[in-house]
Parts: C-alpha cells; structure tokens; sequence
C-alpha cells in the first residue's frame, strides 16, 4: 500500500535525525555528574568547617576541658599540664593555621584522637557504625514494605477505605519514636517475649528497633504517595493496561506504583541521613551499639573530635544519600534524564 | 423511548455480514451514581458487528459513546450500572462472566486503542515493553519468542526499525509512531473486535491517514472495529456503518452510506454540516447567528482611520533554538506574510514546523533573531515593550486550552472586567455594560457571569477566551489552534461565530492551525509550513485545489473529507 512506504520513508528519516543524539547525550550526563560532585564537596567542606568553628567557639580553656574529659573531674589545670596540652592539640597556633591543620587532617582520613578514650575517632565511628548502618537500612527497607503494602491495599478503593488508609498514615507519622519504642518493647518484648529486650547485635533482635523507625517513616512516605498513586490510578495507559487484560493488582504493582514513588524515594534520602543522628533514641531504649549513643555521649562530655568526627560522617551520608536519591530518579523516571 | 435497533444491511460500501454476529449488544444502559444520585449516560443501544465490519459510533462529548465502548469489555468504572438484554461474544454472554474471564477475553479477544498513546502507553516504559505485557499476560511463548513477536508486530504495523524502536518510550517517539506502537500492543494477541475510541484525535492529518490506513488493513484481514470518534469525516471511509449518539442515546443508526448521504435525523444533518472544508468557505456550518457586534470606538481606532496598508507584516523572520546539548535548530526560517485588514491568514503545518513560534512573533511574546514585524504600519517586534506597550491592545490572541490561561479562581466577570480596565477612565457601571456587551457579541447570555472557567463548558470557554481577546478593540486576533481542542459541531459554532465577528468588525486573524479543514474553510490566504519554512503560499482556492509542493499536495491527499463519499 502506498502510504505505508511513504509512511516508512517519514518515519526513516526522523530515525536519522536521533541517531545525533547520544553522543551529545553522554557529553550532557559526563557535566551533569561533576556538578554533582562539585556540589557534594562544597557540603562536605560547609559541614566540617561548621563543625571546626563550633569547637573553636566553646567557651572555656579547650586545654582545660580536654583534660577534665580525660580524666572525668572538673578541677582547675596547672600551667604544667595545660602547656603539654596546647603543644599536643597546637591550640596556641592562630586559629587559621589550626584549621588548615584540621582541614589536612580531615583530607587524609585523619579524623584525630577521641580526648575521653585516647583511641583514634575513626575507629570508634567504624566500629559503631556498622549497627546504626544496618538498623537504618533495615528500617527503611521495612518501611518501603509496608508503605507499598498499605497504599496497594487501601489507595483508590472508593472513598470509605482510600480516607481510612489516608487516616493511618496521618497518625503513623506523627508516633513519637521513644512512645512507640516503649510501646513495642512492652508488648511484645515483655508480654508476648516474642523478642529479646536487649537487643544486642542478633537479627532478632533488630526487628523492634527496625520498627519503631520504620512505622512512622511509612507513614510520611505514604502520605507522600497516596496522592499521586490515585492520580495515577486515573491515567489512560492504567485504562490501556487493563483493557490489555491486566488485573487491578497487576496494573497497580506494575505501572501505577512506579508513578507515584518518587515523592518517596526523596524522603527515603532524607531518612537515611535523618535517621542515623535520630537513631539514639532507639539505641539506647533497646539498649542496642550505635553511633547515635556515641554522638550523645561525646556531646554530654565534650569529647569534640568525635563530634566533629559524626557530624562530618553524617553531612556525608547526607551526600551520599542524595546522590542514590537522583539515581534513582532517573532510573524510575527515564524522562529526566533529558531535562 | 424510541429504540433504533440496528439492522446490518449490505450495503454497498461494507462487507456483506453472513452468519451469526461477533458481537452482539443489546438494549444497553449505561448509568452512574454520584454523589447519591443516578445518571443514566448511556440508554437502549443496541448493534450487532459482524466479522470483517466496521460499526462507527459518532458523537460529541457526553454523548456516551465512550462509555458504551467501556461497557463492552466490562471497564465502565467503580459506580457504573450495566444494565443490558444481551452483550454477546461469540454466543457467550459477557453480562455475566467475573473478572478471571474478562481478563482472558480482554486484550485476546477484544482489543481496545485509545487516544494519544503519549498519556496511554506508559510513559516511563519502552513501547516494546508494553507491547510484550500484552502477549506475556496470555501466556504467549517464551522470554525470546516474545521479544521476536513485538518486533514483528511493530514491522506489521509499520514501524521502521523496530529493534530500536522497542527500546524507546512514547516520548521518544513521533506522534504517528507511537500511536502505531499502541495499535501493535492492541493487536499482538490477534484479536476479532478492535475497539478504537478516537485513535486519530490530536494526530496531524497525514499520521491520522497513516492510522486510518492501518486499521483498514485489519479490518480487510476480517478483524471487526468499533470505531469512535466525534468527527464523521473520519469515519467517512472506514466505516460500514454508522450509529451517531446524543445524549446517551442512539439518534440515527443505518449503513454508512445511507447515513453521510441521506442523514434523516437533524442532528446528524447538522453533525455532516459541522465539518470544516474547503467547499464549505463563505457559508456558514451551523445555524444562523444572533448577534450584533459594532466596533467598539476607542481613540486608537480614530488614530488609525487612515490606515489603509496590511495590518500585519512579518519580513524574512529567522529563530534559532539551542537545545540543551549545544546543537541548534532553526524553528522559523525566513517567514515573512502580509495580513491585509479584513481577512483571514492560515498558518497550516504538523507540529514542529514552526507554526507557533511564528505566531508568537508575530504577538512579540518571542523575539526574532533575524526579520522584523510591524503592526499597522509601525515598527513591533524590534521596539522596547515599553513603547510597545500603547499598540499592544490592537493585537490579541485566542489559545488551544484557554483553561491554562484563565485563573481559576476568577469568574467569568472578574476575567472579562480584568479586560477592559485599560482603557479610557471609565466607571465600574460603565466596563460591567462593556462587558455585558462582549457576551452578547460573543453569543453568550449574563448566566455565564458568575460561573467560574471549570464550570464552563468547552465552547463557552472558548467564547468567554474570544470576548476577553475582543475586550480592547483590537484589529489583529491571532488564533493559535483555538478550535483544535474542540468537538467537531462546537468547533462549527466557534468558526460561524469568528466569520461572523470578522464580518460586522472587520476583524483581521491570523489564523494558525494542524487543521487543514479549518485552516481551508476560514482562510482568505494560506502559508503552508514545513519544518520551519513557508513550502507554499497562496489564496486558499489555489493551495487546497492546485497544489503545487509536494508536501501540500500530501497533506490535502490525506484530508478526510466527506466529500469523497458523498457522489
């Protein structure tokens, strides 16, 4: 049939006028990176220079207050020993030089000595870390779980059971993580001795603190996604889908749900980072190792480098968690790479 | 109520139907309940579609004619009642089966193709992604045999390069690929009945041939088609019946032929005039006007009065786009036009020749960057806004969709007041009568005075987005596919009102359009474009029946029109 050669020659030459692109397309993604990258360390920079002048503006003699750390008393220092102190920490050089030495410090990995256990802040944070990594992976693993789960069963059902499920996400993201801590142990730790009230390090054991994460990280994340998931529900392609012969759970596992989670992923970003700083609440109600519990005691007993130490981990993670973040955006949304 | 069951009669066009029918549909209603209350859209309709036969169901939105089509594969929503005598497949009663059953007929043994396959195929998929969901839900070979059958199917259906193509998503393709894309995953299980709910709307008029075509070809291979849509001039040539709905209900229903050449009812007679044509130039398409509209005197006006040259001038206008990997294109090269007062220049082109931006030249929302455009004579577009400011008002515009470009939260007199506030110092009392007065020429009552854009209707909107461009008495309305959203009979009304507003004001428009049938029925003058450029310019007499370039005379060949049916 005639048009459809003509149709063909149409279609061959606009075929040709894409081949152009992926060349320019790589050179787009190749700049897109380094922005990223050159964003990422401008943060980290901010963070720890933030971190820098908090400790230089503590008030109080620092040569003091590491050797009251050190020892646990709170007693006036002789010169003696303060001058031994000045010359170890350089705390008598100007305050610029201090921080060049801090920042090249930093650059080789050198995060410095914890000033109350007298081990180097690096290994403190990797030894630690490990546990707070896992419990916030698994918390938000659980809460991807039952966000998807929720927003299947209850999202786009008709009016009575869409406000319903709308209600519990409401009231899950508002749970204060130490009332819901509290709440789990005591049910089911306690009464129903299903799970240990130490949790210590055993798998078993992570499920409860998992969960008080993950509850109300659910909730936000399904308030996020209700919206869009029934916005979705009332697209063409849906319609397409199920006059192909697809079921409602097909439709909504297979095409709906990728529409409506990006508004999740971002928060899962924000959670990653958000999280690990919040998890102390959980550690110590659990009882469980951590780097939040860390980050508390060195707080209460002004051990700075640790500080300092976790608060640049963190702004790293932060980092970390965005660039995840935008790859995955793009993975489930391939349309942005172009914009 | 009067129940129009259909005989399928052979005719001369169709197929002759032999045996028992396909599909048989029975006194269906269609109704809804919302908020309490019960709607019945869809009231006593009834057909049988025979192997091979094509039944086209034409009406204008609300018309119901979706929604009887949803009904047939069971989709017609959460509060819908389906109340029907008989839907039959094949002998098998479909009023009954559960949803394990309608699951194996959907996508097997009905096909379904909606609109615009940019919002209904997935649009973070690749298109051969969607189409192998089609074949893997029936359980229709292995992983590779499957991936072998969506590069055929896209080859069956035209598709050049269908290895790569599969790979890409809607929105890597053009218009007319990626609806073939839909076509092939509405195919690829084979199925008898395609139901096609306005596959070719928003399609320029050379893809909405290439689609025609296509299902023209299935339907010769024995695969019956529903064919919907709101235009008959569509239909005109596929279809070999025709039952034409308003309201919910079927008002005429016959052999195809019988009803584009010897319509009995009124409607369809005035659904056949509503098509824009060239044959159908200098007469009205609907019924006659009311309205009486005078120019409204303003001191611009007695400033021009000795104007007599074009009142819009556009000269060797060249723009440059650069996209965002460095490369650049030419979206309009070397256009230049004349406007003479008092008529009509169509701008026809598919999307991407550069149509629009021509247009927004031409208004100096874009500036050029090579070419110039004076308004009645004086310099436009290389002036400051500033100064452009006072001439402003001679030159208005009339959008596609005037929802976007109406606040939602203004009401009709509040968008229409917002107008007219520019000119002269003049009391509220006095732009309330003005803006009663541009209703009235605009063909609406004060009833549309409160209401807010939403609760307009698709052809008062666009009435209400005309009387806001007559507000400052311009000389120049630029109308930029201002019709093109539209069903075809409120389309008719818009056109019948433009000519008539243009008769009494002596308007001018520049009128730009995809729409070669509109753009041939109201020109005075055409440009045609292609890729940026102007490939043929004329009277419309001499573009629409002598056309020179080859790309005109392809766009007039594809031009459904009823015509060629009717001897």
């Amino acid at each position: 049939m005639t048009l459809t050669s003509s149709n063909k020659a149409a279609a061959a030459a606009d075929a040709s006028a894409s081949a152009a692109r992926p060349a320019s397309r790589h050179r787009i993604l190749a700049r897109r990176i380094g922005e990223k990258l050159v964003g990422a360390l401008i943060v980290l920079f901010g963070a720890a220079t933030t971190a820098f002048l908090a400790q230089a503006a503590l008030p109080g003699d620092r040569a003091t207050v590491i050797l009251n750390t050190r020892a646990g008393q709170a007693i006036q220092r002789t010169p003696e020993e303060l001058a031994q102190i000045n010359e170890q920490y350089g705390l008598l050089n100007p305050i610029v030089v201090q921080y060049f030495d801090y920042m090249r410090a930093l650059l080789t990995g050198n995060l410095g000595m914890s000033y109350q256990q007298y081990r180097p802040v690096s290994a403190i944070i990797l030894e630690q870390i490990g546990p707070t990594l896992v419990l916030t992976l698994t918390a938000i693993a659980l809460s991807w779980l039952i966000m998807v789960v929720w927003i299947i069963l209850t999202a786009g059902r008709g009016p009575r059971l869409s406000s319903f499920g709308a209600i519990v996400d409401t009231t899950t993201a508002g749970l204060p993580h130490y009332w819901l801590a509290i709440l789990l142990l005591l049910v089911f730790s306690l009464s129903l001795g299903w799970f240990p009230v130490i949790s210590g390090s055993s798998p078993a054991g992570l499920l409860l603190p998992a969960l008080t994460l993950a509850i109300p990280l659910a909730g936000f994340m399904s308030q996020a996604t209700r919206t869009e998931f029934e916005k979705s529900l009332e697209q063409p392609f849906v319609l397409s889908a199920r006059m192909r012969g697809m079921g409602d759970l097909g439709v909504r596992l297979h095409h709906v749900l990728r529409h409506s989670v990006l508004p999740a992923v971002t928060l899962s970003g924000w959670a990653l980072g958000a999280t690990i700083s919040g998890a102390v609440v959980v550690e110590t109600v659990f009882s469980r190792a951590g780097i939040g519990r860390v980050l508390v005691t060195a707080v209460s007993s002004q051990d700075l480098p640790i500080v300092t130490g976790v608060v640049v981990l963190i702004a790293a993670l932060y980092v970390v968690a965005n660039l995840l973040v935008d790859v995955v955006y793009v993975l489930i949304d391939p349309r942005l790479k172009n914009s | 109520m009067t129940t129009l069951v259909t005989e399928i009669r052979t005719d001369a066009v169709g197929v002759a139907p032999t045996g028992d029918p396909r599909l048989s549909v029975h006194n269906l209603h269609v109704g809804f309940t919302r908020g309490g209350a019960f709607h019945e859209v869809v009231k006593d309709v009834s057909f049988d579609l025979h192997a091979g036969q094509c039944i086209a169901i034409v009406g204008e939105s609300g018309s119901g004619k979706s929604v009887t089509a949803r009904s047939i594969v069971g989709l017609t929503g959460r509060n819908a009642t389906v109340e029907s005598a008989t839907i039959s497949l094949d002998g098998e009663d479909l009023t009954t089966v559960g949803e394990k059953r309608w699951r194996e007929i959907r996508g097997r043994r009905i096909g379904f193709i909606l609109q615009d396959a940019l919002v209904s195929l997935d649009p973070l998929r690749p298109v051969g992604k969607e189409i192998e969901e089609a074949l893997k839900l029936h359980g229709w070979g292995d992983r590779s045999s499957r991936k072998r059958k969506v590069i055929e199917l896209l080859d069956s259906v035209g598709v050049p390069h269908p290895e790569l193509r599969a790979r890409q998503r809607p929105d890597e393709l053009s218009g007319g690929l990626r609806q073939r894309a839909l076509i092939a995953s509405a195919l690829a299980l084979d199925p008898e009945i395609i139901i096609a709910d306005e596959p070719t709307t928003a399609l320029d008029v050379t893809v909405q041939a290439q689609v025609l075509s296509l299902l023209d070809d299935t339907k010769s291979r024995g695969v019956s088609i529903i064919l919907i849509s709101h235009d008959l001039s569509v239909v005109a040539h596929l279809a070999d019946h025709i039952l034409v709905m308003k309201g919910g209900v079927v008002v005429e229903s016959g052999p195809a032929q019988q009803v584009l050449t010897r319509p009995e009812h009124e409607y369809t007679k005035s659904l056949i005039g509503a098509v824009p044509s060239e044959h159908t130039r200098g007469r009205r398409l609907g019924p006659e006007l009311d309205i009486v509209a005078t120019a409204h005197p303003t001191r611009f006006a007695e400033e021009f009065a000795d104007y007599t040259g074009p009142v819009l001038e556009a000269r060797n206008l060249v723009k440059r786009f650069r996209s965002p990997d460095g490369s650049v294109s030419t979206a309009v090269n070397d256009v230049s036009f004349e406007l003479q007062p008092g008529t009509t220049l169509g701008i026809v082109g598919e999307s991407g020749s550069g149509k629009s931006t021509t247009a927004r030249i031409a208004l100096a929302l874009t500036g050029a960057d090579e070419g110039s455009v004076t308004l009645l004579g004086r310099e436009w577009s290389s002036i400051r806004e500033s100064q452009r400011r006072p001439l402003r008002k001679r030159i208005s515009v009339v959008y596609q969709d005037p929802l976007s470009s109406f606040d939602p939260r203004w009401n009709t007199e509040r968008i229409l007041l917002d107008a007219v506030t520019d000119e002269e110092p003049s009391t509220l009392a006095e732009k309330k009568a003005r803006v009663r007065e541009l209703l009235a020429q605009v063909g609406l009552t004060d009833a549309v005075l409160p209401r807010f854009p939403l609760q307009l209707s698709g052809g008062q909107r666009q009435r209400v987005a005309i009387a806001r461009a007559l507000a400052p008495s311009p000389s120049v309305i630029v109308l930029d596919e201002a019709v093109s959203a539209l069903d075809v009979s409120i389309q008719a009304q818009i056109l019948d009102l433009l000519v008539e507003l243009q008769k009494q004001i002596g308007l001018s428009y520049l009128f730009i359009s995809h729409d070669l049938g509109v753009i041939s029925h109201i020109s005075d003058t055409v440009l045609v474009m292609k890729d940026g450029a102007v490939v043929e310019r004329g009277t419309a007499d001499d573009v629409f029946n002598r056309p020179q370039h080859p790309y005109t005379q392809q766009l007039v060949g594809s031009l459904p029109t009823l015509d060629q049916e009717i001897p």
